[in-house]
């Protein structure tokens, strides 16, 4: 018997004509890695999208952690229950410092949705910056604690808004096409870094277009195409899935 | 060592920063003087307007939320501050706090409503709630405002306070502070005082992590509110203490000068705010005060200087010399010092984005440069 984090029923969506998503059903398992993979335009971002109050389905319920339904709920209520998104596009603090950029979702994780205290002094959070800087060290950025996020590579934009989602310990992370766009030895540090997360027991969502990155983190993987899960799985299921080598593989080589 | 001594100024404590501001604040008298701008008329317009740029600054600079109709705050406590004086007492405590309270309350409402919106519909929105504001004054309002006369005192106003304790003397009573009166130099020091006070609460702002918090909301919104913040609370908080800090200078105008008008909130008091942050540096400490600074000294300064001062002043010049540059100079001083003011903001945006605050930075930056490479010569040398 295994706890269900998230569990997702029945949820369409559709952009004026195209349907999106159509009668998505998914639970995502405590402690798993749930990859989801399918060619551009899927349905993926936006399924994640529903589930962190950036888009309202149409209809369908997204249940977390057993009870609440998120549906309807904004961004930082959902945040503040325990689930942290890395976007497609790195989203970061450009303008701070790496540092500012890790600590701001620890105090909204420890102080809650708004924390009205105007003189806390900043130099006397030590156990936050602390924290921050040990965040910064598990994804090899301890050296630019000072730097100016908008001033970094993309690769490191995206392994700092991880940084920033790791250190609220979330119940739920998902990442959102963590290595698209990286040269190939900045892909490799990033897998590198999620196999090493993946022993912390946090459960995640990854959506993934390099295979080699699936394979080797996911416990459940889900295929979607055109809006709609077509198979669901262990990897070696997947692999030997021929609907989804027809499908979305085009029937190369696993 | 050099090098400590840097790192000492750039992470200098709450305590040495606010002891060497109020040191530079009280001593304004003495080191203003040379450039002709120590009288207590304008020392008080420095302060006064500073804590109305320090308050903005809090909004503007760190949310990055461009509010176009801060004036009516400054309004809005004048006219508190002044009916204080005619129903209460001509004590300045009792006014400057009603006067905070009430125009905290009344940012509270429009920050509430104009908060729905970010970016030039925030603007906008702030823009038509001065314009009413100022329109009323001189309509629907008039029984608190007094329409154009603007509110004043008068001889038989009830003051109950001071009434009670004493029978009300012959004349126009003057605003005091527990019996020190609130002309000339020591009115100039209580605002400074108070200017002081407002400073360090900006300080305390800008270093915990509410202000970094606000920070964050100015570079990402989007990321703020997808780990968790409530964006919108700390938006309203930031408008309602900037509202305050406006509403207290407008106090002080009227602690110094017992008299309030709409012109106070006319849109263009609304613009100079943004300009003297912009010029100074926006989200800077010190910007702001330096923009307030440079803006009221050519205001008041610049704006005396006529043709006769100009031509004693070029007269080491050959006669013709002097004539070209009077006739050279002449459009950017006196009235014209609007010309030097638009010249010189127009300059800042394009080369000093960050405003001269900026500029300092940069200078400093060249200045370690240098200092690192001589360091270097020398251990070489040795
Ligand atoms: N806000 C929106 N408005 C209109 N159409 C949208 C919107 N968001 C997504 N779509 C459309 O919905 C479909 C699914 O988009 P989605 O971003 O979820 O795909 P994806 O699986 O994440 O693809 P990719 O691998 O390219 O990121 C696409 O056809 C996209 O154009
Ligand atoms: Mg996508």
């Amino acid at each position: 018997m295994t706890d269900t984090v998230l569990r997702i029923s029945n949820v369409n969506k559709a952009f004026g004509g195209l349907q999106a998503l159509s009668d998505i059903n998914l639970n995502i398992e405590k402690g798993k890695v749930h990859a989801i993979i399918g060619p551009n335009g899927a349905g993926k971002s936006t399924l994640l999208n529903v589930c962190v109050g950036l888009l309202t389905p149409d209809s369908g319920t997204v249940t977390f952690n057993g009870g609440t339904n998120v549906i309807g709920k904004s961004p930082h209520e959902i945040n503040q229950m325990g689930l942290a998104r890395v976007f497609q596009t790195p989203e970061i603090f450009p303008d701070l410092s790496l540092l500012d950029n890790v600590m701001i979702p620890a105090f909204a994780k420890r102080d809650g949705a708004f924390h009205f205290k105007l003189f806390q002094s900043l130099s006397g959070e030590t156990k936050i910056t602390q924290e921050a800087t040990e965040i910064l060290a598990s994804v090899g950025m301890d050296d630019k604690l000072n730097v100016i996020a908008g001033s970094l590579s993309r690769g490191d934009k995206r392994r700092l808004e991880l940084a920033m989602c790791l250190i609220q310990r979330p119940h739920l992370l998902l990442l959102d096409e963590p290595t698209a766009g990286m040269a190939r030895h900045d892909t490799n540090k990033t897998i590198e870094l999620l196999k090493k997360i993946k022993e912390d027991g946090m459960t995640k969502i990854i959506i993934e277009h390099d295979m080699h990155v699936v394979f080797s983190v996911a416990d459940t993987i889900s295929v979607l195409a055109q809006g709609a899960i077509i198979a669901s799985g262990t990897p070696d299921e997947i692999r030997g899935n021929p609907v989804v080598q027809e499908a979305y593989l085009g029937g190369a080589e696993l | 060592m050099m090098k400590q001594l840097m790192n000492l100024l750039k992470k200098q404590s709450d305590l040495t920063t606010i002891l060497m501001f109020a040191a530079g604040v009280l001593t304004m008298p003495i080191w203003l003087d040379p450039i002709g701008a120590n009288y207590p008329d304008l020392l008080q317009k420095f302060v006064i307007f500073g804590i109305f740029a320090v308050g903005y600054n809090i909004l503007f600079g760190l949310t990055g939320y461009l509010s176009f109709g801060h004036a009516v705050f400054l309004g809005v406590g004048s006219y508190a501050a002044v009916w204080s004086f005619k129903l209460l007492t001509m004590n300045v405590l009792p006014a400057i706090l009603f006067a905070t309270l009430i125009s905290g309350l009344i940012a509270a409402a429009i920050g509430f409503v104009s908060m729905r919106r970010s970016g030039i519909y925030f603007s906008i929105l702030t823009l038509a709630f001065a314009q009413m504001f100022y329109n009323l004054a001189y309509s629907v309002l008039i029984p608190i405002t007094n329409g154009e006369t603007g509110l004043q005192l008068r001889m038989h106003d009830p003051r109950i306070i001071d009434n009670y304790f004493s029978d009300p003397l012959p004349g126009l009573p003057s605003t005091d502070f527990f019996g020190m009166s609130m002309n000339g130099y020591s009115g100039f020091y209580f605002c400074a005082v108070v200017l002081i006070l407002a400073f360090y609460i900006a300080m305390k702002i800008f270093r915990s992590p509410f202000g970094m918090k606000l920070k964050a909301i100015k570079s990402n919104q989007h990321r703020m509110r997808y780990t968790g913040s409530d964006t919108r609370p700390y938006l309203i908080t930031a408008f309602i203490i900037s509202g305050m800090f406006a509403g207290l200078a407008g106090a002080l105008l009227a602690v110094t000068d017992p008299l309030a008008g709409a012109e106070r909130m006319q849109w263009t008091a609304s613009g100079e705010v943004i300009l003297m942050t912009i010029l100074g540096g926006v989200g800077t400490l010190y910007g702001p005060l330096l923009g307030v600074g440079i803006i009221k000294y050519l205001e008041n300064i610049f704006s005396t200087i006529n043709e006769s001062v100009l031509q004693q002043f070029f007269s080491f010049l050959p006669q013709w010399g002097e004539n070209i540059m009077v006739s050279v100079v002449s459009p950017f001083v006196g009235e014209g010092w609007h010309l030097t003011l638009g010249v010189l903001f127009m300059i800042i945006i394009i080369f000093l984005p960050g405003g001269l605050m900026e500029g300092f930075s940069r200078i400093q930056k060249r200045y370690r440069k240098a200092k690192i490479k001589d360091n270097q010569s020398d251990s070489t040398k040795e």
